[in-house]
């Protein structure tokens, strides 16, 4: 995790401690949002697209069964109503009225009309002053009086009416059809069916009500009339919205009963005071579509997880290359602007060195001719005190003279040698001359040399003064009872490093960039600052590099690797 | 003291050659300083010198060239070259042309004086 997070932020140290952001994490995030944008909004796209469409379709699919349902249960139910009535006019029609007012006859029609037609409890005979003149069925009714009754005075309205249910005396849910005969006032009479609502919940049933779903009738004041697995019984309430009329079926699409969602369809019964309805469950049609939802939205949240992964690790990879190549653009940059840097102040330095001598010269044999003529000369006033002072010049004039000795040293173009080297016999060599200082105080040196070391052709006499030159300064880094170690190694690409650390005192980092120009010493009055600048030198001679690694109060590497140069 | 030593030092620099010509003599050795090399020519066609000391660089001319110009008239003078600094090239030139050593500027006169008599010894062998 930790490894996948580190390759994942990138972190510019150097734009980190001036406090920006890193510029190749912004390029990776950049990236990162451009490719997926490029990638996701299309694919966020087609599938909105798909699920709307499929959304569509679904709901097609669930809304229009309900609706079929709900219409061919209205045609079912309004064909047995028009039955009935049918029956009613064809007996009103037929019957002279007194053969209507006879009870005799009219048993004998509720006989026949009970053979063609279930569900028909009883008929009787209302003539125009809302008296039951004749009456066939199981109770005693002749004689009543319905004057007061809401039915007669709707019947004798219209020529056919169909009641809401009730209960009446007869103590269960019925509703009544009749059918008025227009006439003289003898004549005039209204003949009365009265039905159960078996007959109608049979219809509902037939219609093949599931067992989610819940089908019954209303009538417009909300009461049952038939029951309902929802709401109870014939005459119970509806507490439904009752649909506004219509005459086609209609869908509703969420109806809630105790908080359950339900889709409602509905219609009104041609004829009837009968409203059909049908609720079906929510939940039980839309399992289908929510398992859908689920599986759609899990197949596009991995999708979009798996292009996001893919695109951070293909951009991982992009940045880390891009990163990689500045890296390496910017070293050899640094590289050759060093050199080149090198190479001028080495120009410069043999130029000044060069000039400088002659007139150092001068100095040197003007003070020792001074010298030579007190030395010949007798008793003078002053005479030591004037050889102590051309002593000091003439001491002056070789610390002069070393210093451009070593400039030019550093400058000069020799030949470089091409003989065999077994670096590590030369490092020995080479601490072989520091042998008495490194016992004086105290050091401890210690050599790891590769089993596999070849003998590499450069310059014996030149890899010696770079080498002395190293351990020297590591040695004068040293406190007594130092540690200083040596390793030698072959590298893959026919080169040989050689890696000198000691446990001295470090090099502060504002100055390791320094470390190889001439004149540049931390050595305070000891050093004359031109023995790395040598050692630079030398190494770029014989095509190898040099580098320096170091931390205050640890120590010191320097690391110099050399080619094997074999012979072709 | 080097009784009978005889030396041409040839520099362009004249405050450098009158003084060492200066210290030699006190030295008991007979020197004569010239600046440029036809001067040096004219000394060594008309002296007796026993060895020449010459700078490599002289103003205008090149002291390897200087030095084969003496050697044409004696070849048997023996030349020491007095350098700034001695670079592997310049020393293979000089060498390859006949200079029988060198030495470095300032000059220690001891060593100089050391190498001269090296020089003659050699030569007469």
């Amino acid at each position: 995790m930790g490894r996948l997070l580190r390759k994942l932020i990138f972190v510019d140290h150097s734009a980190n401690e001036m406090g920006l952001p890193s510029r190749y994490g912004r390029m990776w995030r950049n990236t990162v949002l451009a490719v997926a944008a490029v990638c996701i909004i299309p694919l966020l796209t087609i599938t909105s697209v798909n699920y709307y469409l499929y959304q569509q379709s679904f709901h097609k699919e669930i809304t229009q069964p309900i609706l079929r349902i709900t219409a061919i249960t209205k045609r079912s139910l309004e064909s047995f109503l028009e039955e009935r009535i049918a029956a009613a006019k064809y007996v009103v029609s037929r019957e002279q009225p007194e053969d209507l007012y006879d009870s005799e006859k009219l048993a004998s029609i509720l006989s026949r009309m009970r053979q063609s037609f279930g569900g028909i409890v009883d008929i009787g005979v209302v003539d125009s002053e809302g008296v039951m003149r004749a009456y066939a069925g199981p109770y005693d009714l002749h004689g009543k009086n319905y004057r007061d009754q809401d039915w007669f005075h709707k019947s004798l309205v219209r020529e056919v009416y169909v009641s809401d249910v009730f209960l009446g005396h007869r103590e269960f849910p019925h509703f009544i059809v009749a059918v008025k005969r227009e006439g003289a006032k003898e004549k005039s009479l209204i003949f009365r069916a009265t039905l159960d609502i078996e007959g109608m919940v049979r219809q509902i049933q037939v219609a093949g009500i599931k067992r989610h779903c819940d089908a019954f009738l209303v009538n417009t004041d909300g009461l049952l009339q038939t029951p309902s697995r929802l709401y109870g019984d014939a005459l119970g309430t509806f507490s439904g919205e009752i649909p506004p009329y219509s005459e086609s079926s209609e869908l509703f699409e969420e109806m809630v009963v105790e908080s359950e969602k339900y889709f409602m369809g509905s219609a009104y019964i041609e004829n009837s005071p009968f409203i059909f309805i049908i609720l079906v469950n929510h939940e039980g049609l839309m399992a289908g579509w929510l398992a859908y939802q689920g599986e759609m939205l899990s197949i596009l949240i991995l999708s979009v997880l798996a292009i996001l992964l893919l695109i951070m690790r293909i951009t991982t990879s992009w940045v880390s290359r891009i990163k990689e190549a500045d890296l390496r653009r910017e070293a050899t940059l640094h590289n050759i602007e060093h050199t080149n840097r090198m190479a001028s102040i080495g120009r410069l330095a043999a130029g000044v060195a060069h000039e400088i001598n002659n007139p150092l010269a001068i100095i040197n044999e003007k003070a020792g001719l001074i010298t030579d003529i007190l030395g010949i000369s007798g008793d003078l006033p002053h005479k030591d005190k004037l050889l102590k002072q051309t002593e000091t010049i003439l001491k002056s004039v070789n610390r002069c003279s070393e210093i451009t000795h070593r400039l030019l040293g550093f400058a000069r173009h020799m030949d470089v040698k091409n003989e065999p080297v077994a670096v590590d016999a030369l490092i020995r060599d080479v601490l072989g001359f520091l042998e008495k200082e490194a016992a004086y105080r105290d050091i401890k040196v210690e050599m790891n040399v590769s089993d596999t070391l070849p003998t590499i052709h450069s310059d014996k006499g030149q890899l010696q003064q770079l080498f002395l030159n190293l351990i020297n300064n590591a040695f004068d880094a040293m406190k007594k009872g130092g540690k200083l170690v040596i390793s030698i190694a072959s590298l893959p690409s026919q080169k040989v490093s050689i890696t000198i650390t000691d446990d001295g005192s470090g090099i502060p980092k504002e100055d390791l960039e320094k470390i190889f120009e001439p004149f540049f010493t931390t050595k305070k009055t000891k050093g004359t600052g031109l023995g790395l600048s040598i050692t630079y030198g030398i190494v770029q001679k014989l095509r190898g590099t040099i580098e320096v690694e170091s931390e205050i109060g640890r120590g010191t590497s320097f690391i110099v690797t050399l080619p094997e140069n074999r012979p072709s | 003291m080097e009784d009978g030593l005889k030396v041409l030092l040839i520099d362009d620099e004249d405050d450098l050659v009158s003084t060492l010509v200066e210290r030699l003599e006190i030295r008991g050795v007979y020197a004569v300083g010239v600046n440029t090399g036809n001067q040096a020519l004219e000394q060594v066609r008309s002296g007796d010198f026993d060895v020449v000391v010459l700078d490599v660089k002289l103003k205008g001319e090149d002291g390897v060239e200087v030095m084969k110009r003496i050697k044409q008239v004696r070849s048997s003078l023996p030349v020491i070259l007095l350098t700034g600094h001695m670079s592997q090239e310049a020393s293979e030139a000089g060498f390859k042309a006949g200079a029988i050593d060198y030495i470095l500027k300032p000059i220690n006169l001891d060593d100089l004086i050391l190498k001269m008599n090296e020089a003659i010894n050699l030569y007469k062998k």
